[in-house]
């Protein structure tokens, strides 16, 4: 029998790895749940809480109406963005100086700063002097996001769709590029049509990359921040307020770090848990 | 079910390039009879595939007809020639049960649902699919996924010629045996025309009753498995057909005999080889080397023991061919002396057969 001699000097390999995630992931959000437990006056003095502010942030109305305002901003973001990007990626020319120029042309809205896309959109939609805001106002329609809540919403609607739906385009795109002709052929020989060739073929084969781009495009959205709040600052009134703008607004604005603290933690659980939701669905059938 | 019939195909991939077209088939010309089993074989980039996608009509030839019962289809599409294809790759529908995979092509078609039932159900059982017949597509393995596409053409009982190009390279060695026995007795239950490409000669020579052997573009020769073997047409065919390939030697015609270093070989019919040719050879397949006391003397360079039968390497004054050597024979470790079967050996000039009728 050969004896084995333990050997643990090979944890020390690990050990970078664990520091580095302490610092960057466990020791501030250790701080947060910190924080999201006790009452605190200044000066260290921290008071114990318990759960006084989860509760106090899933009752109030305020949450609730972010949290609306929220989930409706990411339902009519992702409903128009997928079926879009996928639209467009199959438009897209496959091969030759076409395919490069759309590729450029898609990636543009992609490398531009986000606080940037905010400005050039507050700018183009100003009603008097931008050039969309102008234009639609000079069609006969009454529109001014700075004072009317459906303005606004269209506003930042659109920029979300203009900045974003490329990376659903590039992600489809690469998905589509990677079906082998062969089905192609197949399909024809079958006498498919387009609406079965997509269903039964594209679909299928892009859907873990959409599967992707559905998850990217929903936590993004679902957390957007620096777009509307450069663009309408989370007005008029509070009706572009989205959930982390209302928590920085409470964190910052309010210095409420106990509530804010909870607040951020509850944010983060339904992010996790709608993401884990939607992996699921797409994911089922796949190993049967 | 069709006879298909090729008139002096030529294909280029760059046909704007002006003078320096570059064609990827230079003039085919072949009748494949109704129901007959043919293979395309060749190495990578002879054409073969081009070949195959012109007759499916996935490829418009740049010049030359393909008429199927004598109607000319060149210029129409994969699904109005009406034939089948199974790829390289499974093609399958994966979100599709199998059921619903083989009854695709028919639905299309707008057959009435018994009969589609009917056409289904005989075809899964011809493929052994009948216990997956619910199960998703996606679930079945590689060889499973290729009985599918292969069925997907099966269900259509009027498929005028079925062309499989190179299905088995990503089954299981264990299993491309098995699938093959399969085809071949299918092409017997079905008798559709149906035409096999590849570059492996077990699978062309197994499936085929009529191989073409293609070299860069070309067919050098159409013949059964036995004319290959017997008689290639040219150089190439004898080092492609075979394992090992053909011996090839360089030679004279002396005086009517042919000649190899120094040694007569046989009557030869040509008594001279004509002025124009460059290079002259013999050749010799290993199996037609016999250990013979009256021979010529060789050295032994390397023997190689494949079981059943051994492939003895062999040296005569400077050029060096193999010998097959039957498990029942001793090789001799001194003074091998070996002769040329004269009936199987031919000359080639320029590499092709020049003595195709032999002296009686």
């Amino acid at each position: 029998m050969i004896t084995r001699v333990p050997n643990q000097k090979a944890w020390f390999m690990v050990l970078p790895v664990i520091l580095l995630v302490a610092f960057n992931a466990v020791i501030p959000l250790m701080t947060v749940v910190n924080y999201s437990v006790q009452e605190t006056f200044g000066n260290n003095v921290f008071f114990w809480e318990g759960f006084r502010w989860y509760e106090e942030v899933l009752r109030s109305e305020r949450f609730h109406a972010s949290m609306t305002r929220q989930i409706v901003f990411t339902s009519i973001v992702l409903l128009i963005e997928i079926p879009l990007g996928i639209a467009i990626a199959l438009t897209m020319p496959r091969k030759g100086l076409g395919a490069t120029l759309c590729l450029v042309l898609m990636s543009l809205p992609l490398l531009i700063p986000w606080n940037v896309v905010g400005a050039m959109w507050n700018i183009f939609a100003l009603p008097e002097i931008g050039f969309l805001g102008h234009v639609v106002n000079s069609m006969g329609i009454d529109y001014n996001f700075t004072q009317q809540p459906i303005s606004a919403w269209v506003t930042v609607i659109a920029m979300d769709v203009w900045h974003w739906t490329s990376l659903v385009v590039l992600l489809s795109y690469a998905g589509l590029t990677a079906i082998p002709e062969a089905f192609y052929h197949a399909a024809q020989i079958d006498t498919a049509t387009k609406w079965q060739i997509f269903r039964y073929i594209q679909l299928p084969k892009i859907k873990h990359v959409l599967t992707i781009a559905i998850l990217l495009r929903f936590m993004d959205s679902f957390m957007i921040y620096t777009e509307p709040f450069v663009l309408t600052g989370g007005g008029p009134g509070n009706s572009t307020t989205f959930l982390s703008t209302d928590l920085v607004k409470i964190a910052l604005g309010q210095f409420d770090l106990g509530p804010a603290a909870a607040m951020s933690l509850i944010y983060f659980l339904i992010v996790l848990l709608l993401c884990w939701v939607f992996y699921t669905l797409m994911m089922r059938n796949e190993d049967q | 079910m069709a006879e298909v019939r090729l008139q002096q195909i030529r294909h280029s991939y760059n046909v704007d390039a002006g003078e320096e077209t570059e064609y990827a088939l230079e003039k085919i010309d072949q009748v494949w009879e109704d129901g007959g089993a043919y293979a395309l074989l060749g190495p990578s980039g002879c054409g073969k595939s081009t070949l195959l996608n012109i007759v499916s009509g996935l490829l418009q030839p740049t010049e030359g007809k393909v008429l199927f019962n004598n109607n000319d289809v060149t210029s129409t599409t994969p699904d109005q020639r009406n034939i089948a294809q199974i790829f390289q790759f499974p093609v399958v529908y994966d979100t599709m049960t199998v059921h619903d995979n083989l009854a695709f092509p028919l639905r299309n078609r707008k057959m009435g649902n018994a009969e589609i039932k009917e056409r289904v159900k005989t075809v899964a059982e011809m493929l052994d699919l009948t216990a997956s017949l619910n199960q998703r597509a996606s679930g079945l393995t590689a060889d499973g996924k290729q009985k599918i596409s292969l069925g997907r053409g099966l269900v259509r009982s009027d498929v005028n010629i079925m062309m499989f190009d190179e299905p088995l390279t990503v089954i299981d060695p264990h299993l491309k045996w098995q699938l093959r026995t399969k085809l071949k007795q299918l092409h017997r239950q079905v008798g559709f025309t149906m035409v096999y490409v590849t570059h492996d000669q077990t699978e062309a020579l197994t499936f085929a009753d009529k191989v073409a052997v293609m070299f860069e573009g070309e067919v050098v020769q159409f013949g059964t498995p036995e004319e290959l073997f017997l008689s290639p047409n040219h150089t190439f065919v004898g080092h492609f057909i075979g394992s090992p390939g053909m011996n090839f030697l360089p030679c004279e015609l002396d005086e009517g005999f042919l000649v190899f270093s120094g040694n007569r070989i046989k009557k030869s019919a040509p008594i001279t080889q004509p002025e124009t040719t460059k290079k002259i050879e013999l050749g010799v397949r290993p199996e037609f080397i016999k250990i013979d006391s009256n021979g010529f003397p060789v050295n032994i360079i390397r023997i190689d023991d494949i079981g059943r039968y051994r492939i003895v390497k062999v040296e005569h004054s400077g050029y060096f061919f193999n010998v097959y050597v039957p498990e029942e024979f001793e090789v001799p470790t001194e003074n091998l002396r070996v002769s040329f079967d004269p009936q199987n050996t031919h000359i080639y000039c320029d590499g092709w057969l020049y003595d195709k009728k032999e002296p009686s």
